[in-house]
């Protein structure tokens, strides 16, 4: 039960986040580089609960977000990167031996990869890979700026006490 | 952070630069001043249109996209989430505005296909 509460809790936050990404403007020029602020709550679950927990809590942002802001298009492509990113998060946290801050950075990476590939599948013209060196770039920025975060917060919460 | 987290920083950096370096060194995306613009409809060719002719092109209803002072900007998009419009006006070969929802793809290219194929052959 308590655990049920908790993930209403983490569910609300994330998407508090996703609110609070979408009000921010576009960097101009790159398309798609965003903060990720609603992947500090994904990193935060993972080291908290599990790779489950993560994943639910990701899919009920993404769903909620998509159909109050976004459309089709924003939820498929939301998915692609957070699908990917979660599953590199995961398994560089269970073998790589990086911290926080190295999980959330290959994150990151791997999120603004899942998105490229995607985007490219979608309009069929490999030419979009002309931003791939900026969108890996901003995706070890934000994941290190967001690993920092969780690693703070991580550090000044209960953790798995919580449960 | 740990060791590791920084050998991870620098693989990132070296792929990044590679990404960079390779298609620059092959003359893809050279990244100088280009003429035209080629559209693509779901990979497509919808049309190429030299930048020096300030002009306003139609693509399917959809999308409008603007030539002017040898920058193409999308102008307008059936589309809710408007990136493609919030983009900006692009020049430089390899530039590329997106519109994801309807599939449509403006980058900027040096010259037109014959004169690339002319060369190659020279």
């Amino acid at each position: 039960m308590k655990k049920t509460a908790y993930m209403g809790l983490f569910a609300a936050v994330a998407i508090i986040f996703g609110y609070v990404e979408s009000l921010l403007p576009v960097f101009a020029g790159i398309p798609g580089i965003k903060l990720g602020l609603a992947n500090l709550v994904t990193v935060f679950i993972l080291y908290t609960y599990s790779f489950r927990e993560a994943a639910a809590i990701s899919l009920i942002r993404i769903l909620v977000i998509g159909f109050m802001f976004g459309n089709l298009f924003s939820i498929l492509f939301s998915l692609a990167g957070a699908a990917l990113s979660l599953a590199c998060m995961t398994l560089a946290k269970k073998y790589l031996g990086l911290s926080v801050t190295g999980v959330s950075i290959l994150g990151g990476v791997t999120h603004n990869l899942g998105q490229i590939v995607v985007a490219v599948l979608v309009v069929e013209n490999v030419n979009l890979f002309y931003y791939f060196p900026a969108l890996l770039i901003a995706g070890l920025i934000t994941g290190f700026l967001i690993g920092i975060l969780s690693g703070e917060i991580l550090k000044r919460t209960p953790g798995r006490k919580l449960v | 952070m740990k060791k590791r987290d920084f050998i991870l920083i620098g693989a990132v950096l070296a792929v990044a630069l590679l990404c960079w370096l390779i298609p620059r060194g092959l003359g893809i995306f050279a990244g100088e001043d280009a003429s035209q613009v080629r559209i693509t409809v779901a990979g497509e060719e919808y049309g190429t249109y030299s930048l020096s002719e300030d002009q306003t092109i139609e693509i399917n209803d959809t999308n409008v996209c603007e030539i002017q002072n040898g920058e193409v900007n999308m102008t307008e998009a059936d589309c809710p989430d408007q990136l493609c419009i919030h983009q900006g006006p692009i020049h430089i070969q390899g530039e590329t505005i997106v519109c994801l929802p309807n599939r449509v793809v403006l980058e900027i290219t040096g010259m037109d296909t014959e004169e690339q194929l002319d060369g190659v052959v020279q």
